[in-house]
């Protein structure tokens, strides 16, 4: 930029921004404080910031109230499980659409981006019966299916764009070379989209972590993910605060640092290449 | 320049992925449309029978489904508003030089990756509470009377803490928006004397118009779909006051077993959502170059 910036504006700006940031982000802020906190000194008015006792009982408290762990776990095979077998899918088609590209990819496409934009209740009823008769309900490999499904066009969209980047021109100096089609994948696609597909890999797993429809309206007990495990806590007995927290810094903290790694990708991926 | 050979060998890569997406949305959307047209309770196993529009006749006059629509319009409205405002705002603010700015942008960002459950809770009890939330220490300190957020106004409660998890969104995309602006053209501007409001209305905002409008339409395909925040908040009361679309329809059809009554809400909810789709998809499909 050729206008100077002068270093009195620059400090105003500063101040403010933060200002605004740390607004933003307090909400987290007292979340992860309060979870350090007694019960009787969570609720305290006026409430302290840093000046309390600081304890880690409620970590424990809250997973011998409800086997923490176990919901844990839930979340992270039903996160890692759909992104997995999506990217599973997903590369072939995006790799066959991205460089060999016929009169229908466009259409194609777009099509699987509508699939998207269908409102989950729309399919809730079949999807909780059909479940329900063969057994799905309350499983993680049902969950790990519905979410498979539902971030699909993502996956593809989001593969497809990183992959349209890749010169095609490298592909076709390999099979000039004589490279076979399993060598091509191999040794000159896979090190160039690797990046690609690790941001999708990133983007997919927060969104399945955070996924709230489905896994409130598919599981009961057995299968709850931290979502799920989490909304128990809105019919609350006795003093909660200080539970909530820690139940929730747990369930929060993995997925905000990623979060934090793939701010990037978000755009591209939530947009579908709209804006770049 | 693709062989006969490459392109039976993409249709085959294509194909699974394809069948998939078909089979998801074709068959459990065609049993929807099938159910409402059928009056049909899972307490009353076997007695489906046929009954016509009935089920659409009794959901588009229940006075429920109105109050429904809008709260549902209420909702997207109201957190569209203000994650635009705010998220333009913000990237106006960001998207100058300004000492750690990385950090900043982390901060601001955080809200989205924040798990819909744990942020409504969280807002709901630690702030929102009208007797030991933070919002009720900050009334009393200021000698006000405490405010009942979700006493009073539970539906703008629940677009407040909405509003929180999209403004990052709103902020990240709109900030990128303004990152690829062209500063000369900004700068002859101001050199011809153009005062600042002037070139937020002439020159910076037409920049945004693309990437606000891709915003809009892709926060209100989300947003028209708000189940968890009202699950864990108010389960829709007091009464239907904050009850929308897609809590209706999860209501009427796992809580009443109204398998017929809901799928007739399901389609409904399937056709507004389409509306604004239909845009959404065209903005798409023009950037996209195959």
């Amino acid at each position: 930029m050729a206008r100077t910036v002068t270093r009195s504006h620059k400090t105003l700006v500063t101040v403010l921004a933060w200002m605004v940031g740390l607004a933003i982000f307090f909400p987290i802020l007292w979340t992860i404080l309060t979870s350090f906190k007694t019960e009787a000194e969570a609720i305290a008015s006026p409430p302290s910031f840093l000046a309390f006792e600081w304890t880690l009982e409620n970590y424990g408290d809250v997973h011998e109230r409800s086997n923490y762990f176990r919901h844990f776990w839930n979340s992270v095979v039903i996160s890692l499980g759909s992104t997995l077998l999506g990217l599973l899918i997903a590369i072939p088609a995006a790799w066959a659409m991205a460089f060999v590209p016929g009169k229908q990819t466009k259409n194609v496409l777009m099509w699987m981006l509508s699939t998207k934009m269908l409102p989950p209740v729309g399919v809730l009823i079949p999807i909780y019966l059909i479940f329900r008769d063969y057994g799905l309900l309350d499983t993680l490999s049902g969950l790990v299916i519905v979410l498979t499904l539902i971030n699909l066009p993502i996956i593809i969209w989001m593969l497809y764009t990183y992959f349209k980047e890749i010169p095609g021109e490298i592909l076709e100096a390999a099979r000039m070379d004589g490279a076979t089609l399993a060598a091509e994948i191999i040794h000159v696609l896979t090190p160039m989209a690797l990046p690609g597909i690790a941001s999708t890999l990133l983007l997919n797993i927060i969104l399945a972590w955070n996924e709230a429809f489905w896994t409130l309206n598919l599981t009961a007990a057995k299968a709850a993910p931290l979502t799920a495990f989490i909304a128990s806590y809105s019919s609350p007995e006795g003093l909660f605060y200080a539970k909530l927290s820690a139940a929730s810094t747990m369930a929060i903290a993995p997925i905000l640092i990623m979060g934090w790694f793939s701010q990037k990708q978000l755009v591209r991926g939530l947009t579908f290449g709209a804006v770049k | 320049m693709a062989t006969i050979h490459s392109r039976t060998a993409a249709r085959f890569m294509i194909s699974p992925s394809v069948l998939l997406l078909l089979g998801w949305m074709l068959i459990p959307l065609s049993l929807t449309v099938y159910f409402s047209f059928l009056r049909y309770n899972l307490l009353m196993p076997g007695m489906e029978e046929w009954t016509g529009w009935t089920n659409y006749q009794y959901f588009l006059t229940d006075p429920a489904f109105f109050e429904a629509l809008t709260n549902t319009l209420l909702l997207v409205g109201g957190v569209l508003f203000i994650t635009i405002i705010g998220g333009t705002g913000l990237g106006l603010l960001l998207n100058q030089p300004i000492w750690g700015q990385g950090i900043v942008r982390i901060l601001v960002i955080a809200p989205f990756f924040v798990m819909p459950t744990v942020s409504a809770l969280v807002w709901k009890n630690m702030f929102m509470n009208p007797v030991n939330g933070l919002f009720a220490h900050a009334a009393k300190f200021l000698g006000l009377a405490p405010y009942d957020f979700f006493g009073q106004a539970p539906l703008l409660s629940i677009i407040l803490i909405v509003a929180w998890q999209w403004l990052p969104f709103a902020t990240l995309i709109l900030l990128t928006a303004l990152q690829s602006l062209d500063q000369e053209q900004l700068e002859a501007a101001e050199m011809d004397g153009a005062s600042t409001l002037s070139r937020f209305i002439y020159i910076v905002l037409p920049h945004l118009a693309r990437a606000i409008t891709v915003v809009i339409l892709i926060q209100t395909i989300f947003l028209l779909s708000i189940f968890a925040e009202i699950l864990v908040t108010t389960n829709g009361g007091p009464g239907y006051a904050s009850t929308n679309i897609t809590f209706l329809v999860y209501a009427q059809s796992l809580l009443q077993f109204d398998v017929g009554g809901g799928s007739a809400g399901g389609i409904i909810a399937v056709i507004l959502a389409n509306i604004v789709a239909i845009f959404l998809m065209r903005m798409i499909g023009k950037n996209l170059e195959v």
